[in-house]
């Protein structure tokens, strides 16, 4: 049983561990607007790059000379993962629920005959995945988007993976993330980055949506040039869209996590001030048949 | 028919611009354009430089672009802008700030990659600092 003191301090110390984490769960609700609000404002241009490279794509129909990004390498034989984790921990099953979907993935590829490298960005995934995949992780970019999550940071990863694919680093790139669903849920997506693949899911709807008209635009300059600048750019788009949505599944897993933290901690400080104010009456009980036996023997 | 087009300006943070405008004139690669209501479909790249909105038959606005792409249709013109800046709120000392930065990083460039990327901030930022001293000019 342990003492009166020993129950006040650890009531206290519960305490202060529940204000930091109910501070932290207010801290995530700030950011994670704030996330959430930076993810809506990029939809309007990840939509219409879609929408252009589509009808552009479409033009150029396949034919010889498209661009390796386009096209490919003509290989399947080396693939680089881009494991997208958070920097921080204390934010629930987030970087965990990514590094299970990585080491799947690894375990497949590797399976099927081929080599795999990792690209980490973000700490906490490195550190999950050094012990046993140390040997193939090329690189780790740190400290993302601090303060704040710019275009510019998206387009330094894009660039540092065009460069790896201009020499023969790998030929097909595939980025996992967590894409927002809700503060409760996030889903843990596979994206394909390199070589582009078309879009997944609602590709009908937007053949219907743009109608019959594709065919009929004029390029200027020529389609091919077009692509050259369009297709990087839209591995910076596609990039910068898996972090966004990264940083606010981050802020709503805390959220959640941290929710979740203040809410036990409350429990257990009931349970110890249960218990404590039980030993207290306990130890007042027996000093009190200590001084009526004390009294009836004189 | 209408006598606007709709004229989105968009970078990749969010959506700048979203009017009903007279006339644009984009800077295109091959050079530029004007974009009138009823212009045949195109799709083209854009260079740093300056769009200028038309309205009642005069300039209204002059937006600064670092370059990106342009998606025309009849009733609609999309530039999808790597980097835009209102020239109204632009000053000299960003301008030359901008271009010292991009010297610096073109200096620093360890690879191709990195000297080719600085060499195009290198020339947005110029034709930046160019358009400001036209219009004070």
């Amino acid at each position: 049983m342990p003492s009166l003191k020993d129950l006040r301090t650890r009531i206290n110390s519960v305490k202060s561990t529940q204000k930091i984490t109910s501070a932290m769960k207010m801290v995530a609700a700030a950011k994670l607007r704030r996330a959430q609000e930076q993810a809506e404002a990029a939809r309007p241009y990840a939509e219409r790059m879609e929408r252009m490279l589509g009808s552009v794509a479409a033009s150029l129909g396949g034919s010889e000379g498209a661009p390796r990004l386009l096209a490919g390498t003509g290989k399947d034989d080396v693939h680089l993962l881009v494991v997208a984790t958070s920097d921080r921990g204390l934010c629930g099953g987030f970087n965990s629920s990514i590094v299970r979907e990585a080491r799947r993935s690894i375990r497949e590829l590797t399976a099927a005959g081929k080599t795999v490298r990792i690209l980490c960005v973000g700490r906490k995934g490195r550190s999950q995945l050094v012990r046993d995949y140390g040997s193939l992780i090329v690189d780790t970019i740190d400290d993302v988007g601090r303060p704040r999550l710019g275009f510019d940071d998206a387009q330094a990863i894009a660039n540092r993976l065009l460069a790896l694919y201009d020499e023969d680093g790998f030929d097909t790139c595939t980025v996992v993330y967590n894409r927002f669903r809700s503060v409760i849920t996030q889903i843990v997506t596979v994206q394909q980055l390199i070589p582009f693949g078309p879009p997944e899911g609602g590709d009908e709807e937007a053949e219907a949506d743009s109608g019959g008209a594709k065919a009929v635009y004029e390029f200027e300059p020529e389609e091919g040039e077009i692509l050259e600048t369009l297709l990087p750019l839209n591995l910076s788009v596609q990039v910068y869209r898996a972090l966004l949505e990264n940083a606010a599944s981050e802020q709503g897993a805390r959220m959640a996590a941290m929710d979740n933290a203040t809410r036990n901690a409350g429990d257990m400080i009931d349970r110890l001030t249960l218990d404590y104010n039980r030993s207290r009456q306990a130890a007042i009980t027996s000093e009190l048949i200590e001084i009526i036996s004390g009294a009836e023997a004189v | 028919m209408a006598d606007t087009v709709e004229f989105e300006l968009v970078s990749p943070e969010r959506l700048l611009l979203s009017v009903p405008v007279e006339m644009v004139v984009v800077p295109g690669s091959e050079g530029d354009f004007g974009v009138l209501p009823g212009h045949a479909p195109m799709i083209s790249t854009v260079r740093p430089g300056v769009i200028s909105i038309w309205r009642d038959g005069v300039v209204d606005r002059r937006v600064f672009v670092a370059g990106g792409v342009a998606e025309v249709q009849p009733e609609r013109c999309t530039v999808l802008a790597e980097d835009a800046v209102p020239l109204e709120d632009a000053d000299e000392a960003d301008a030359d700030r901008r271009v010292a930065e991009a010297g610096e990083a073109l200096e620093r460039a360890a690879d191709e990659g990195a000297a080719r990327e600085a060499r195009k901030r290198l020339a947005a930022a110029e034709a930046l600092r160019t358009a400001i001293a036209s219009t004070r000019a």
